[in-house]
């Protein structure tokens, strides 16, 4: 019962990790460019949120609203947060990558590091460094085997959210146009072009998915450790994008399985091993299957050729 | 063509190549034998068979995707063979690293040029002769005698090797802003500082107008008669190949369909149907 | 003939180098002495000099062998803690605070240097992107695997203990009553006697500047930029790839795990938290604004950008925003086209740089 438990935390937790490197490796697939940045648009949703969540909760609804009217509420706060964080990666987008596109992928490494310090610094401005406490989106726990064994809710709507989150984005690559235009600028940018695919919207588009992408796991996120930090995204981030490696980065399947077998591992080193060094334990994995597959598990190595 | 060059005559040896008859008494710097690669399910090469002399000027000709490229990756064990064995100098290569290779005594050009971009042409040639004036990490950089002697060194050979093409004034020129013509040259050049006893040369001619071809002719046959060492070309301009290469093989589809002299080639039946299509019946 | 003047270019540059190195260290001491100095300022001399080095080093495994590592604060990392360690336990042995100074140093770039094989024979037969998220992985790890470390030094000698259960204390360490614990797990070292001098900073860099300059022109220099350009090409002319390549990414660790035992030396007390990927962030950010491959850009990066933040203390609570708008702006107009052909024309490209344009 122990291990199903944990099980069960790191598939949830995992399922996290995996929404944030959906959008990673959405945005590496196809502008080739490790986004920093990413992480801490997590956190932006996240206070967006919260900011909804206690907006409404204070003004329109009241204390004794309906069942009904607090979860509107709640759907209306994430909705904000996804939109307000897609505005946001096009905004980045627009303003700091684009003038790049021609540059080195050194110097866009850089701008993205710049931009996660901007996000990071307005946000402490903002909000303040002081930890919010994030109501989770949905309470309560499934008790199963006579209370042997709890989910909860926040758990199993994770997971459901990124099987369906999974599903929908393999949808939309290998069937829209749009997500086709997104495959094709990923082999080849300027055969894109030539085949009338405008690049530029299309970079443009995945930045504004893996943002949603973002805020919608930064919502998850704080509905499990329900401390709001302006630093709160970057960690998740780097593991979130340890995932995508460890998965085959530029691949969808592979970040959904990344994500997955990371928060497992997670799960279990801090339940068997040691609380102190679960990160160690999970980077740890992720450099032995780089080694024994440097491309990762689902990805394709392609050698260079002479 | 305005220039007639030298042509030895060429015997056939065992292994049903020929070699110029003035290597005869020479063991054959190159044997490959049912050399082949499999990638997948394709057969890249298969079943190659060659000999080189001495001091030959060999080409390898043969429609674009014949799997010229994949032979000297081959040779150079860019790639290991899956079948096959390559002779160097009469020594087995099998196992062998292109590091290894190199140090054997073959030195490569590349059909898409691979320089030192950032670094000096000079300094392009002194990478060259790495394992010609060597000494350690730490003699650089505590600056030991052996610095100095062996940098001296470095510098007199490279300024050498740079004269064979005249490029001794381009030394402090970054090699990456060369023109098109002298990065194939400084190519070479970094290729003969290895010191190698057979050169392959991958379409040392792509790109250069006919005057700059012509001067290319008189230099690769310079540098066999100067190093005495054998060259292997891959080309497409089959003036160049015509004039200078003594023994020729063709390959089509990954295998060799003639092998011969330049006459022997052109009146070749299966040469023409691979270069111009089977002709119509009727 | 042409290549003495060659020769006395490239020495020419290096000479500038390190006079500028030595005239600075003059101005800033004779004004660190006038009292002209504010005290936040002087305070700052030492960290400044770590992380010149810092960015030196880096710029080697960056700009000179060309792979991107965003682990570099793991060395320096490990060379603080066993330079703090090394510094401790030969309180007694080595009275003399600058010899014992330099004996950590040592021990710091040798620990850093074993460090930097264990990570460097793995980590260097990946390419681009995946080396750079293992190095990040292998920085986290170093820096958990330090907040786990307890060690303590008494009349015995060393006591070490690994608390990967997190249960273990100090105690633990089984001490006599002249035992001193230097190493305290997550809160790191405590009670270091801050024996880190400004001097010591100073020729740590020249030091630095010396190891890498020389290298850099020499064959072994020749070889590591050979990769960094063309890897194939490297290998078709006989080069030994991996060789050449944990070369320059050991030296590169010794250099920061030196920089570092300085930097722990400099703090009573300092936790492994502080080496995390933050720092290994900001370090790279020296080396990309100050140009790869560009030793000279580095120094002044890491001076500017270290000072940086304390000269925007008016700002107090916008510094670390102005800091991140300044460094996307400068990353933005370096590599705007025009803009970067203009200033190309005002600073021209050292030897063994990157040209702006070139991919890594």
């Amino acid at each position: 019962m122990e291990f199903l438990s944990y099980l069960i935390s790191g598939i949830s937790l995992g399922s996290v990790y995996a929404i944030i490197a959906l959008g990673y490796t959405m945005v590496y697939g196809i502008a080739k460019m490790l986004n920093f940045a990413h992480g801490d648009v997590i956190m932006v949703g996240g206070y967006v949120s919260f900011y909804a969540t206690s907006a409404l909760s204070s003004s329109l609804l009241g204390p004794d609203a309906s069942m009904g009217a607090v979860a509107a509420g709640k759907i209306i706060s994430i909705l904000l947060a996804v939109l307000v964080c897609t505005v946001l990666g096009i905004i980045i987008e627009r303003l700091a990558y684009k003038p790049l596109r021609s540059a080195t992928s050194l110097a866009v490494l850089i701008t993205a590091i710049g931009v996660s310090y901007f996000l990071q610094n307005a946000a402490q401005l903002l909000f303040g460094t002081a930890p919010k406490s994030f109501t989770p989106v949905v309470q309560n726990q499934l008790s199963l085997f006579g209370g042997q064994l709890n989910i909860s809710y926040v758990s199993l709507l994770t997971v459901i959210a990124c099987i369906i989150i999974m599903l929908a984005l393999t949808a939309f690559t290998s069937k829209s146009k749009l997500g086709k235009a997104m495959r094709a600028c990923s082999e080849d940018k300027g055969a894109a072009q030539l085949m009338g695919i405008n690049v530029n919207r299309t970079i443009s588009m995945t930045f504004a998915i893996g943002s949603a992408l973002a805020a919608v796991a930064g919502v998850l996120l704080c509905s499990f450790s329900p401390t709001l930090m302006p630093t709160t995204g970057s960690m998740p981030g780097i593991k979130a994008f340890t995932a995508a490696v460890f998965g085959g980065i530029g691949s969808i399947p592979g970040a959904f399985l990344g994500g997955i077998l990371l928060g497992i591992i997670e799960s279990m080193a801090k339940a068997y091993i040691s609380t102190q060094l679960a990160n160690a334990i999970v980077f740890a994995v992720l450099i032995v299957v780089l080694l024994v597959r440097p491309a990762g598990l689902l990805g394709k190595y392609v050698p260079e050729k002479v | 063509m305005a220039k007639e060059f030298e042509r030895g005559k060429m015997v056939p040896v065992p292994s049903h190549s020929i070699i110029p008859e003035r290597d005869i008494d020479k063991s054959p710097i190159l044997e490959c034998s049912h050399l082949g690669i499999q990638f997948g399910g394709l057969k890249a090469v298969d079943d190659f068979n060659l000999t080189i002399g001495r001091t030959e000027i060999a080409g390898l000709i043969g429609p674009n995707g014949a799997g010229k490229t994949t032979v000297f990756n081959l040779l150079t064990k860019v790639y290991q063979p899956t079948k096959g064995t390559i002779l160097l100098d009469g020594m087995d290569t099998t196992g062998k690293t292109t590091v290894q290779i190199n140090r054997m005594g073959i030195a490569r050009t590349f059909q898409n040029i691979r320089l030192f971009g950032n670094l000096s042409v000079e300094d392009n040639v002194k990478i060259g002769l790495h394992n010609q004036e060597a000494y350690s990490a730490l003699t650089g950089i505590l600056r030991l005698p052996g610095y100095w002697k062996r940098e001296k060194a470095a510098h007199q050979r490279a300024l050498e090797l740079l004269s064979i093409f005249d490029m001794q004034d381009m030394a402090e020129a970054k090699a990456g802003s060369l023109p098109y013509g002298a990065q194939r040259r400084l190519e070479i050049v970094r290729a003969l500082a290895t010191n190698p006893s057979l050169l392959l040369l991958d379409e040392p001619a792509a790109g250069m107008n006919p005057s700059e071809t012509a001067e290319l002719m008189e230099n690769i046959v310079k540098i066999r008669d100067m190093f005495h060492i054998a060259v292997l070309l891959i080309e497409h301009d089959m003036s160049l190949v015509m004039s200078i290469c003594e023994g020729i093989c063709v390959l089509n589809f990954g295998q060799v369909i003639a092998k011969g002299t330049a006459e022997e080639i052109q009146s070749n039946p299966a040469v023409i149907e691979a270069y111009l299509g089977k002709k119509k019946e009727g | 003939m042409k290549r003495l003047g060659t020769m006395k270019k490239a020495s020419k540059a290096n000479f500038a180098t390190y006079l500028g190195v030595i005239i600075a260290f003059v101005v800033v001491s004779l004004l660190k002495s006038g009292g002209v100095l504010s005290s936040s300022l002087s305070g700052l001399l030492i960290p400044v000099c770590c992380y010149v080095v810092m960015a030196l080093s880096l710029n080697l495994t960056v700009g000179v062998l060309g792979e991107l590592s965003l682990g570099h604060a793991g060395f320096m990392s490990v060379g603080a803690f066993s330079g703090i360690v090394a510094a401790m336990s030969l309180q007694e042995a080595i009275p003399f605070a600058p010899l014992r100074l330099a004996v950590a140093m040592v021990v710091g770039a040798l620990f850093a240097a074993v460090a930097g094989v264990i990570v460097g024979v793995p980590v260097l037969r990946l390419r681009g992107d995946y080396l750079a998220i293992v190095t990040l992985a292998f920085g986290e790890i170093i820096k958990d695997l330090l907040t786990c470390l307890l060690v303590g030094y008494d009349s015995n000698g060393l006591h070490i203990l690994f608390n990967a259960s997190g249960t273990l204390t100090v105690a633990d360490l089984g001490m006599d009553e002249t035992g001193v614990a230097i190493i305290k797990g997550a809160q790191g070292a405590t009670g270091t006697v801050t024996i880190a001098t400004f001097a010591a900073g100073f020729v740590l860099i020249l030091v630095t500047l010396f190891i890498i300059l020389n290298l850099v022109n020499s064959r072994s220099g020749r070889a590591v930029m050979a990769i960094r350009d063309n890897r194939i090409a490297a290998e078709s002319v006989g080069i030994n790839i991996t060789k050449y390549k944990l070369m320059a990414f050991v030296l590169s660790a010794a250099l920061a795990g030196a920089a570092g035992a300085l930097y722990g030396l400099n703090y009573s007390n300092l936790a492994a938290s502080k080496f995390n990927f933050n720092t290994s962030i900001l370090v790279l950010v020296f080396v990309v604004l100050g140009g790869l491959g560009n030793m000279w850009g580095s120094i002044i990066a890491a001076v500017v950008l270290t000072i940086l933040p304390e000269a925007l203390r008016e700002f107090a609570d916008y510094r670390m925003l102005v800091y991140a708008i300044v460094l996307i702006l400068v990353m933005l107009a370096t590599n705007n086209d025009q803009l970067k052909n203009l200033l190309k024309k005002i600073i021209p490209v050292r030897k063994g740089g990157l040209g702006d344009g070139e991919r890594v």
